[in-house]
């Protein structure tokens, strides 16, 4: 463990990551006294400052500016934070939990279940992922809530492919053979032999997932399928933007500050968990190193 | 090979039957009032009160057993009907393949320069592994990455239009509008940028491709960070093998051990990720269109999501769906084609 975080902390990608990271987690934990919540029960309701369309520049009462409607920038940044990482772990984690008892039933099984589970797999793949979360919202209806179980539905794949794999790989491995020699059941073998085995992977994944998976959310926030106006999240506050983009007459650049503002969080938000996903896939798993 | 492709070709109909049973599931969670605008072909026939829709939902059967209405569903899927798309004021399938010409030219101008640029890419990054060059290839793909597709088509946007005024949103401009509008222009492909050529007017090619160049780079810069990335890892992979050292040791130039002997083999793999890249685009379209403002399908979709348009939604899913399936069976043949140890498995 020891010589994992010897090796992570040598390479200045994933110090960046790792500091990255741990700048958000700050941010996250100090929101309510960098930016106090003007509804004490809805922290994520952004304050506005009036009705006006049009969105003012940073002042000093609104260090990012106003967006569209005179929502405070900064607040909605701030909480903004908290939203990407709720959203960003709970899909990832229960895509994930999901996947793996998937993969794990059709590896342990195998035979007739395990073809049946695979080509539902094939089959959630069709789609491509965007599409099918943007299509699975719909039907169930436009919320933040929505679409976060629409992701969640198109995202366990991938990790029941994996761990299936990894599973029939470490059963023919001498160890678990080894177990089976000694008198373990199936079932035991599986739980303290192999799965922690095959964890590495998909720890790997869930590290790179969790970026994309902000970016999902966003996304559908962006097209108004997600968080509603006034949520503390950046791709609705980014959705607000999208009419003032082209400036004012003579004056291009007037409202720059309703992209960049919630633009960089969420690349670098995106960005820190690539780099740390990268550095672990180098350290875990030595195999796939260099192949992004 | 005949036998392969034999194979492969009985399991397209049933990974497509997979598809509509997907498709299906997904419309069987709304409540039957909101799936009868799947089934009607006259949307004034939505607008009448709750006795006549509750006697549309029996007269379609939409109470029934739901075999029965898949087995109803699929019968008018291959009749090619897929309903009513409110957004788009149009039967869904008109409507789907009125904006296929704009989507596909976007597509192909962003995936060809993809996808040898990013091979390109690839082979320079491995041969100079763990060089500058190197590094300066994987930040740019993980920053690259780290990219959602809106964010930087907006600054594009910001950038390109707002200030420097050199590459407008849309399709085309007012003036190439109303050339291709007019009778002198024959619209044979409805590919902008080919019938400009084929029409020989220089003034409506150079507009489409202005227009083309943002939207482009925006949907492509994903894709090709992928195809870079898989490119050059396959290419180490294929640099360590035995003969490559073989036609090293035969005293071949490193150019062409590096170009015939270890390229032709690493881009073996690359034709396999095809899939992910179309869904990477597929998913990008939807947001390209929707920030550049090109008529599409992507658009279409976005647009009819936002209006809860059903219908349109689900046929653009069935659409994609079924474009992937096949698309993935061109790969798997060439694939075979070129590696012969794969249809031997």
């Amino acid at each position: 463990m020891l010589k994992i975080l010897k090796k992570l902390l040598t390479r200045p990608l994933s110090v960046a990551g790792f500091l990255l990271l741990f700048a958000f987690i700050v941010i996250a934990v100090i929101a309510p006294w960098i930016a106090p919540p003007q509804f004490e029960h809805e922290p994520y309701r952004i304050p506005r400052d009036g009705y006006w369309a049009e969105p003012k520049p940073p002042s000093a009462k609104h260090i990012l500016g106003t967006a569209e409607g005179q929502y405070d920038i900064f607040y909605g940044v701030v909480w903004g934070t908290r939203t990407a990482f709720r959203v960003g772990i709970i899909v990832t984690l229960s895509g994930c939990l999901i996947g793996m008892v998937i993969g794990s039933i059709a590896a342990y099984y195998g035979g007739l279940i395990d073809e049946l589970l695979m080509r539902i797999v094939d089959i959630f793949y069709t789609l491509p992922f965007l599409v099918a979360a943007m299509v699975l919202t719909v039907v169930l209806g436009r919320s933040l809530e929505n679409s976060m179980i629409a992701l969640i539905c198109f995202t366990w794949m991938g990790y029941a492919r994996v761990l299936r794999s990894e599973i029939l790989r470490i059963k023919e491995l001498d160890y678990a053979q080894a177990a089976r020699a000694v008198g373990a059941n199936n079932f035991r073998i599986l739980l303290r032999h192999i799965i922690p085995n095959a964890m590495y992977p998909i720890f790997v994944m869930v590290s790179m997932n969790i970026g994309s998976m902000v970016i999902a959310v966003s996304t559908l926030s962006f097209l108004g399928l997600g968080a509603e106006i006034g949520y503390a999240d950046w791709g609705q506050m980014i959705s607000l933007a999208r009419n003032w983009m082209l400036g004012s007459a003579g004056n291009a650049t007037a409202y720059w500050f309703t992209v960049v503002c919630p633009g960089i969080p969420i690349v670098l938000f995106v960005l820190s968990w690539n780099l740390v996903g990268d550095a672990l896939r180098d350290v875990l798993d030595p195999r796939m190193r260099g192949t992004r | 090979m005949t036998t392969y492709v034999l194979r492969r070709l009985i399991m397209l109909p049933i990974v497509l039957i997979g598809v509509t049973l997907l498709i299906f599931a997904l419309l069987q969670l709304l409540s039957p009032f909101s799936r009868l605008a799947m089934f009607v072909t006259d949307p004034n026939q939505l607008k009448q009160g709750p006795e006549q829709l509750q006697e549309m939902v029996e007269a379609l059967g939409l109470d029934d057993p739901v075999w029965m209405q898949y087995g109803r569903w699929l019968n008018q899927v291959l009749h090619g009907d897929l309903g009513w798309s409110e957004s788009g004021r149009q039967p869904v399938v008109t409507a789907i393949l009125s904006r296929l010409p704009g989507t596909l030219e976007l597509a192909l101008f962003a995936v060809i320069p993809v996808i040898f640029g990013g091979i390109w890419l690839g082979k320079i990054t491995a041969v100079h592994q763990n060089k500058p060059l190197d590094h300066v290839g994987r930040v740019v793909a993980i920053v690259g990455w780290s990219f959602p597709t809106f964010v930087l088509g907006l600054l594009a946007l910001f950038v390109f239009y707002g200030i420097l005024d050199w590459f407008p949103p849309g399709r085309l401009s007012i003036a190439a509008a109303r050339i291709v509008n007019s009778d002198a222009f024959t619209s044979y492909t409805k590919l902008l940028t080919i019938d400009a050529l084929l029409n020989g007017n220089w003034f409506v090619l150079g507009d489409a491709l202005r227009h083309l160049i943002m939207p482009v780079i925006t949907l492509a810069y994903l894709s090709w960070a992928l195809i870079m990335r898989v490119m050059r890892s396959s290419m180490l992979e294929s640099m360590r093998q035995d003969y490559v050292t073989t036609a090293r040791a035969k005293g071949q130039t490193e150019r062409i051990v590096i170009n015939k002997h270890a390229r032709r083999n690493a881009l073996l793999p690359v034709t396999t990720i095809a899939g992910t890249m179309f869904a990477g685009l597929m998913s990008g379209v939807v947001i390209t269109e929707t920030v550049f403002n090109r008529p599409g399908l992507g658009r279409f979709a976005a647009s009819a999501a936002t209006q809860l348009d059903i219908p349109s939604v689900l046929g653009f899913a069935l659409f994609n769906g079924i474009l992937f399936v096949v698309m993935n069976l061109i790969v798997d043949l060439l694939y075979a084609y070129f590696d012969p140890r794969v249809r031997l498995e």
